[in-house]
């Protein structure tokens, strides 16, 4: 109530500057946040629009009766096996990747934040030296590919992303502010590291948890990196490699066809290209809403240091 | 460092220690084979920036060839013109992402209509969250030659402008800065929006009462209040300064044409690797990008020590 009053007092007795400044201020954030959004709106009608209305007119910003068309959806799932697979793909990959990242990065963090575990500063400038150097792409790709056997395999989809010693270095300290008490009267009782780990840790992790999944998951749903490195066999490609691909080769096939003189409206891949987009976006954006306060939340854990 | 445990400690011996600490040990043991596996064992592996790689020797049977595969790349000019982009990109991205980023959490935090805010906030986060594929389809759905922005341009008697053709490859420069600021910004204000409100509230009220207005309260109380996390975030961003955005260089630039104008050490170093025989160019470029990035961030984290030690990173 306090507050209410406090600001309409502001608002009666402010004056000509700071009205200047509220509305420089709400036209510069409204036009940015127009500018973040508008993108993602003409994707979703691009994805709906009929191909040779793209070719003669270009996209357009409003859909019509005229310009409607689900060509675009229709071309991908008339052959549904390669879009199905990449999703398969992708979703096995997140889910996994994201649960073993979890264990492991929390596993680590719980270990690195005990006061009495006699080498934690030098494990943990160990994993930190690892971000300062590294050996570069060529070592790393020829290790995984000649070694490793990664070629092809779904675990190269997955292991990359298994390790993060910026996630450690959240969880650790995360857990380091956990009173030492809970866990010590624990130990009383004669509860091992294991059990205290899942049965005290765990659960009073929650937040920090749910803020790494979110961001781990993130980054599988939206890889294409380590498929590019290591897959080729395409029935093994995720959901933004394949939309990579496509993204390519349809603008290849308008190419050879434009230097041919011929348009390609018979493979709509213009609106095919968008549709494509949006079936790789939209669980992203469905599921934003709900979730867009542990994004907040992440970034202001991650600023925490330990 | 154990050695050096038990000599500080010496009445509690090592054996003691582990037996005690057994269990913990075992979860440390798949991380720390992961690091081993992908962080230690490449790391001798930039040897073969100094060998003729071939396939066939591997990497400790190829020809060593000295400082070849370096020299080569001088003379190409090519070490020259991608540390030249590496570092003008950064050094754009940081400086216009820090003022579009303090100035958002500045006019987000005066905001009165929260509502107003939380979307507004919500919508800036958005590209925040899709990969640079997905930006790649965005930019030719507006920049393409069907784009909207061609599509406007012509219904206003204008010539369409096609951003991937030869002549407009000098636009890439502002097209590249525009879209990171795009997709960076909106979530990287947050950093500061949190800066913001633990500035106690009293200092404002007594500007407030003293008859400061809002420029002034904000030039001369947020901006000083902001100055630590401003100048953290820059030195942080400044260790990577060396490091181009990969994912947002290869999938954006489409066409030979406009490598000379954004081709940056990452991406050389993977179209080098994957397209040529020649694993040594590649090599070397990725270890002279690993030392340059060693060098910066331990400049970087010794100046932060000097000016808040709470916040080095080592």
């Amino acid at each position: 109530m306090i507050k209410e009053k406090r600001v309409k007092g502001t608002r009666i007795k402010s004056s000509w500057d700071t009205k200047l400044f509220h509305v420089i201020g709400y036209f510069f954030v409204a036009f940015f946040a127009l500018a973040c959004a508008i993108p993602f709106y003409l994707v979703l009608t691009g994805s709906f629009t009929d191909e040779k209305w793209i070719l003669s007119k270009g996209y357009s910003f409003w859909l019509t009766s005229e310009n409607i068309s689900l060509e675009g959806y229709a071309t991908i799932f008339r052959s549904p096996e390669k879009i199905l697979s990449a999703y398969g793909v992708t979703i096995f990959v997140t889910i996994v990747g994201t649960t073993l990242a979890i264990l492991l990065v929390t596993m680590t963090g719980y270990v690195l934040s005990r006061p009495d575990f006699p080498w934690r500063n030098g494990v943990s400038l160990f994993f930190f030296f690892t971000t300062l150097f590294s050996g570069g792409l060529v070592p790393y790709y020829l290790l995984c590919t000649q070694y490793l056997n990664f070629k092809n395999h779904i675990y190269a989809l997955i292991i990359p992303g298994l390790f993060s010693v910026w996630n450690m270095v959240i969880a650790k300290s995360f857990m380091k502010g956990i009173p030492n008490e809970l866990v010590e009267s624990a130990q009383m009782d004669g509860a091992g590291d294991l059990l205290i780990y899942f049965r005290i840790m765990m659960p009073l992790s929650k937040p920090m948890i749910a803020t790494l999944s979110l961001f781990t998951a993130l980054g599988y749903w939206n890889d294409w990196y380590n498929c590019m490195l290591f897959i080729s066999d395409d029935k093994k490609y995720n959901l933004q490699y394949t939309l990579q691909n496509l993204l390519r080769s349809a603008e290849f096939i308008t190419k050879i066809a434009y230097e041919q003189g011929r348009t390609v409206a018979s493979v709509p891949s213009e609106s095919m290209k968008l549709a494509m987009t949006v079936i790789a976006i939209g669980p992203i954006i469905m599921l934003y809403p709900f979730l867009q306060k542990y994004f907040v939340k992440g970034m202001t854990i991650g600023s925490v240091k330990g | 460092m154990r050695e050096k445990q038990k000599a500080a400690a010496p009445n509690r011996s090592l054996w003691k220690d582990i037996k005690k600490n057994r269990t913990r040990l075992l979860m440390l043991l798949v991380p720390v084979t992961m690091a081993v596996i992908f962080c230690y064992i490449p790391m001798p592996g930039v040897i073969i920036a100094f060998k003729k790689y071939n396939y066939l020797d591997g990497i400790f049977g190829s020809e060593w060839n000295g400082f070849d595969n370096f020299r080569y790349l001088l003379i190409s000019k090519k070490l020259w013109s991608l540390t030249r982009n590496t570092l003008l990109y950064n050094i754009a991205f940081i400086s216009i992402g820090l003022v579009f980023e303090v100035g958002i959490a500045i006019i987000l935090n005066e905001m009165l209509h929260l509502r107003f805010k939380k979307i507004a906030q919500s919508l800036m986060f958005l590209p925040h969250f899709i990969s640079w594929v997905v930006v790649a389809t965005i930019m030719l759905n507006i920049f393409g030659d069907h784009g909207v922005l061609n599509n406007i341009l012509r219904s206003m008697g204008f010539e369409g402008f096609n951003i991937y053709a030869y002549e407009n490859a000098k636009y890439w420069p502002i097209v590249m800065v525009a879209l990171k600021t795009w997709k960076s910004v909106g979530y990287g204000s947050v950093v500061y929006l949190a800066a913001i409100v633990g500035i106690s509230p009293e200092i404002n009220e007594a500007a407030k009462i003293d008859g400061a207005n809002i420029w002034q309260r904000i030039w001369r109380i947020t901006i000083p209040c902001l100055k630590p996390t401003i100048v953290i975030m820059t030195l942080l961003a400044v260790g990577g300064i060396f490091r181009g955005d990969f994912g947002m260089f290869y999938q954006l630039v489409k066409g030979q044409h406009l490598l000379e104008a954004s081709d940056v050490l990452d991406t050389y170093i993977y179209r080098t690797m994957m397209s040529t025989s020649n694993m040594g160019w590649s090599a070397a470029a990725g270890l002279y990008q690993s030392v340059l990035c060693f060098i910066t961030i331990n400049v970087v984290n010794f100046t932060v020590k000097k000016i808040e030690p709470d916040y080095a990173l080592y």
